[in-house]
């Protein structure tokens, strides 16, 4: 058996967590380990590591390891754990530092959908100014088939309810959206 | 009372009969609602998980707009509130990320200087009990559970509701309304609503959490204020029903809805042939 200095680890891939806390603010040395974030998580179970794993795991530099994580995609964002957490660790904020990381590094997810959903979210607000539903639902459909025979009855039902919009509506800022992800593209070049 | 009215994308599809039931509500309580002309996607869940600052600027760009004319703003959706609030709230509190939303703005500007409202807030600030006044048809049979889900309530340093575990301001306006509130434990639990397109399965266990525990408590319907947990617990029934052997048959209102048909608008001007889950029945006892 052979021992395993934590700490040391730690104090070695410290650059991990500096850079969580330089993107997002939060700071995971806060966090002293009670799980009462991953007690109230309402998608804990099927995360392949618990929220409260997530800290530790910046805490030892496991920055591979959660890059590559179900968990970060599969977080639903709903602010239960930041709002319980007694340290004051915004671990929502962190999730989604982890998924721009993630993200910007063209890390391919093991969680296929949730990326392709951004993609193709990020391509209408852009193109459109506005969310084209039905637009997303078959550009999910065409990529993900199992999925699309499973809930092509939901989307016939959907529609014959008037709840989906035919066409896409283009405002005219659209343009000026366009120019202001330029703009953000700029500057975070130039930081 | 006049507010700039930011619909967002859901409520001009999915959402159509949250729209007009807002207006509709506001008509009758004399609140003015002026549209952001021109306004643009809050982003969603979509740009805060691949870019912050893209995340910032694009909502941003709706509150300047809102700024000019001099309102604060109000965004009936939960989660385009949640996102527009967050802007507020960053742009306030960091100079620097103020800065820089202001230089990928362009040639806008957005100071922060308007608030970002709630329906509820529309609501508390009308005042309660003048809302009760005001009611013509009281909800009477009505046992509802007030399901806040997520967005509206959390972080509770930037939404601010009088409590983000166990909210009570749409209960408050439940009672107003003559209907009764049902006290239950999952005001605030989390429907899965943004995992819809990529993990339905997940987004059922969650459903069935939420129906079974409005049923536990008594309650005969549920009242939300966003429309990604009312389509998501409406339509989703069938699909709940069949995977676990359930029989839910648990309308799902907006809020709005409920606050227009007590102040007399006719439940038939609700469009609540939207729904999946056909509340005609249970309407008759009111
Ligand atoms: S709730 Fe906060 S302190 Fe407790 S484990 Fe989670 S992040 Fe750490
Ligand atoms: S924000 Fe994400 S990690 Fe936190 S409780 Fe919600 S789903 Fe879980």
């Amino acid at each position: 058996m052979s021992i395993v200095n934590l700490s040391e680890i730690a104090e070695r891939n410290a650059g991990f967590a500096a850079q969580v806390l330089e993107e997002s603010g939060e700071d995971v040395r806060r966090c002293y380990q009670c799980g009462k974030c991953s007690a109230g998580c309402p998608v804990a179970f099927a995360m392949d590591y618990r929220p409260n794993r997530i800290i530790r795991m910046i805490q030892l530099g496991m920055r591979e390891d959660l890059l590559n994580s179900r968990s970060i995609w599969l977080c639903g964002t709903c602010s239960t754990c930041t709002a319980r957490c007694p340290r004051d660790v915004d671990l929502c904020r962190i999730n989604d530092t982890l998924r721009v990381m993630a993200y910007r590094e063209g890390i391919k997810s093991k969680v296929k959908n949730e990326v392709l959903m951004h993609d193709l979210f990020m391509k209408f607000i852009l193109k459109y100014g506005r969310i084209y539903e039905l637009g997303l639902a078959l550009g999910m459909y065409m990529a993900l088939p199992m999925n699309g025979i499973k809930d092509a009855g939901m989307g016939i039902e959907l529609m014959a309810k008037g709840k989906l919009n035919l066409l896409p509506h283009k405002i005219k800022g659209a343009k000026e959206l366009q120019q202001i992800a330029e703009a953000v593209k700029r500057l975070e070049a130039e930081e | 009372m006049k507010y700039a009215y930011f619909p967002g994308c859901s409520l001009h599809s999915m959402a159509a009969e949250y729209d007009h039931s807002v207006l509709e509500m506001c008509g009758r309580l004399g609140i003015e609602m002026n549209e952001i002309p021109d306004w643009n996607c809050c982003g969603a869940s979509s740009a805060h998980s691949t870019n912050h600052l893209l995340s910032l600027a694009i909502p941003a760009r709706n509150l300047s707009i809102a700024e000019e004319q001099g309102l604060d703003v109000v965004a009936p959706c939960a989660a385009c509130y949640q996102r527009l609030v967050t802007v507020q709230h960053e742009t306030r509190h960091d100079v620097k990320i103020k800065e820089k939303v202001n230089k990928v703005l362009g040639d806008r500007s957005y100071e922060a200087k308007n608030d970002v409202k709630s329906i509820l807030d529309v609501l508390v600030d009308y005042g309660i009990d003048n809302l009760a006044a005001k009611v013509e048809k009281p909800l009477q049979g009505l046992k509802v559970a007030s399901y806040y889900g997520c967005y509206l309530v959390k972080p509770p340093k930037i939404c601010h509701v009088d409590d983000a575990e166990n909210p009570m301001i749409m209960d408050k306006i439940m009672t107003a309304l003559g209907a009764e509130a049902v006290q239950w434990p999952y005001k605030t639990e989390c429907c899965g609503g943004s995992l819809l397109l990529s993990n339905p399965d997940i987004v059922l266990k969650l459903g069935r959490d939420i129906l079974q525990v409005a049923t536990d408590a008594g309650a005969n319907c549920i009242v939300t204020p966003c429309p990604l947990c009312q389509p998501n617990l409406d339509t989703r029934q069938g699909q709940i029903n069949s995977k676990y052997g359930t029989d839910y048959k648990m309308p799902i209102f907006y809020i709005s809805q409920l606050v227009a048909i007590a102040l007399g608008s006719h439940k038939n001007n609700m469009k609540l042939h939207k729904h999946l889950i056909d509340p005609t029945e249970l309407l008759k006892v009111i």
